[in-house]
């Protein structure tokens, strides 16, 4: 038999199993879900530590990405995030755990050239486009004479 | 003597023997399924190395020490090491036979180089090159993962037709001269297939047309039937790539379903949490070297196609777009009563 592209592709669709969606987000809907609730108590706690909701959100991030942190060095959390998908990705725990894993994985080549280059291999281009879109959107508001406040 | 027969099928005529053969594995293969076939099963799949690079490379020299002892040769008795595996400049190959003292050449066949390794050392061996030569393949599952995906603590989640990179390493031992009765027959170089797969997710349907060109071309040039082998295997197209070549093979009217089973979905079970089954050069490597060689010694399997498969990308081609390729190489091992 000659093997065309597209018959082929339209044989390997049928033959490979797709990723269970429904239940995927059910799982990433509750797993996020429950990731915002600790978040949610964390800040409660701050305020009732007498923090202003400002200050108390900033103390919250903090002691999120201590937990994502935390969570990731005792290997926790890619167990977690294998059921979880989004649900541990989205939060900030999933930005904590995107720059401690490359730390931890890439410190066999050294602090410079392990740690220090490959910190935000994965991480990087949620810096860059996030700052980036951040850098526009503030131009925007000045060009638009918005942005008062200070 | 090497004669061709058919279209690319290399027919070695004086069959070299094949002396010896061991396979070392990690702690979650040897909690598979073929656990008690291996013959060495670590604990620690750091194997107290500092690096992962470092373990890959322990772990291959566990399976070429054990097989030079089972073959009872010293290092220095080889003509040449043929190794290979899934890292940059084949970095676990080197380390493992970086003090052996011996001619050595590095092979890259992704998960195919094992199959690639006994098919150019068969070639060596019958015409002369070399009187005794080892053939070697490993891979690992924290040091194919660093290179290929993410770091191991970044949580991510897998796609079901998604194949687990086995910790793993086989060695065989050839030789001109023998006394065993485990022989190699035939061997066939694969080509290049390429039919557009891009998803590096899904690895066995990037091969499987290649494995479904190497085995249809060698039943032809043998003029054979599937069920003129007690076992045809190939490297890993895991389930997936696996119900693919069985279709193809099929629409052509041949019928591989009795003798056929793949490595990578014989590693682990489905308890194993491995989605589409094991890949990785070690797999096929330590699945031949490990109960495939143990039953043909056994006399459960008299004649063998071995086919490895590989995908012929890297995380640069994939992330420039360009389709993954498919290779198939493939060895057919007999064993002789006489």
């Amino acid at each position: 038999m000659k093997l065309d592209k597209q018959s082929y592709q339209r044989l390997l669709e049928q033959k490979s199993p797709p990723s269970p969606l429904p239940l995927d987000c059910l799982k990433a809907f509750l797993f996020g879900g429950a990731i915002c609730t600790v978040g949610e108590t964390v800040s409660n706690f701050w305020q009732w530590r007498g923090l202003e909701t400002t200050d108390a959100a900033a103390a919250t991030s903090i002691t999120m990405v201590f937990l994502g942190a935390l969570l990731t060095c005792l290997h926790l959390y890619e167990k977690m995030a294998k059921h979880a998908g989004a649900g541990t990705i989205v939060p900030i725990t999933g930005f904590a755990n995107s720059i401690v894993s490359p730390a931890m994985e890439f410190k066999s080549e050294g602090l410079v050239l392990g740690v220090g280059a490959k910190l935000f291999v994965i991480a990087g281009p949620v810096l860059t486009y996030g700052i980036s879109a951040s850098v526009i959107y503030g131009l925007i508001l000045v060009l638009l004479g918005g942005g008062g406040g200070a | 003597m090497i004669e061709r027969i058919g279209q690319r099928t290399l027919h070695l005529t004086s069959r070299p023997y094949l002396m010896a053969h061991a396979a070392a594995v990690g702690k979650k293969e040897g909690e598979g399924p073929l656990g008690a076939y291996f013959d060495f099963v670590t604990e620690d799949d750091r194997m107290k190395q500092k690096s992962w690079e470092l373990a890959e490379s322990a772990l291959q020299k566990t399976a070429i020490n054990l097989a030079l002892h089972k073959a009872g040769l010293q290092r220095g008795e080889l003509d040449v090491i043929l190794a290979g595996d899934l890292l940059n400049q084949c970095t676990g190959s080197f380390l493992a036979s970086v003090d052996s003292d011996t001619p050595y050449l590095g092979q890259y066949g992704a998960c195919s180089t094992m199959a690639q390794g006994l098919a150019l050392g068969g070639c060596l061996v019958e015409g002369g090159a070399a009187r005794r030569l080892l053939a070697a393949a490993s891979s690992h599952f924290c040091s194919a993962e660093r290179q290929y995906r993410f770091p191991l603590a970044y949580g991510g989640q897998r796609a079901p037709t998604a194949q687990w990179t086995a910790t793993a390493a086989g060695a065989a031992v050839l030789g001109a001269r023998g006394t065993g009765r485990i022989r190699l027959t035939h061997v066939l170089f694969g080509k290049m297939v390429e039919l557009g797969v891009k998803d590096a997710n899904n690895m066995g349907a990037a091969m499987a047309p290649a494995a479904y060109d190497t085995l249809s071309t060698l039943l032809a040039d043998l003029g054979a039937q599937p069920t003129d082998f007690d076992c045809i295997v190939t490297g890993d197209l895991g389930h997936v790539g696996a119900d693919l070549l069985l279709t193809l093979l099929r629409t052509d009217g041949i019928d591989l379903s009795p003798v056929y089973s793949d490595c990578g979905s014989l590693l682990f079970g489905d308890e194993q949490d491995a989605h589409a089954g094991a890949s990785g050069c070690g797999c096929s490597a330590a699945v031949l070297c490990g109960p495939l060689l143990r039953d043909m010694q056994a006399g459960k399997i008299r004649r063998l196609v071995f086919a490895g498969t590989g995908a012929m990308m890297s995380p640069t081609s994939v992330q420039q777009g360009q389709p993954i390729a498919g290779i198939c190489h493939a060895v057919v091992i007999e064993r002789s009563d006489a």
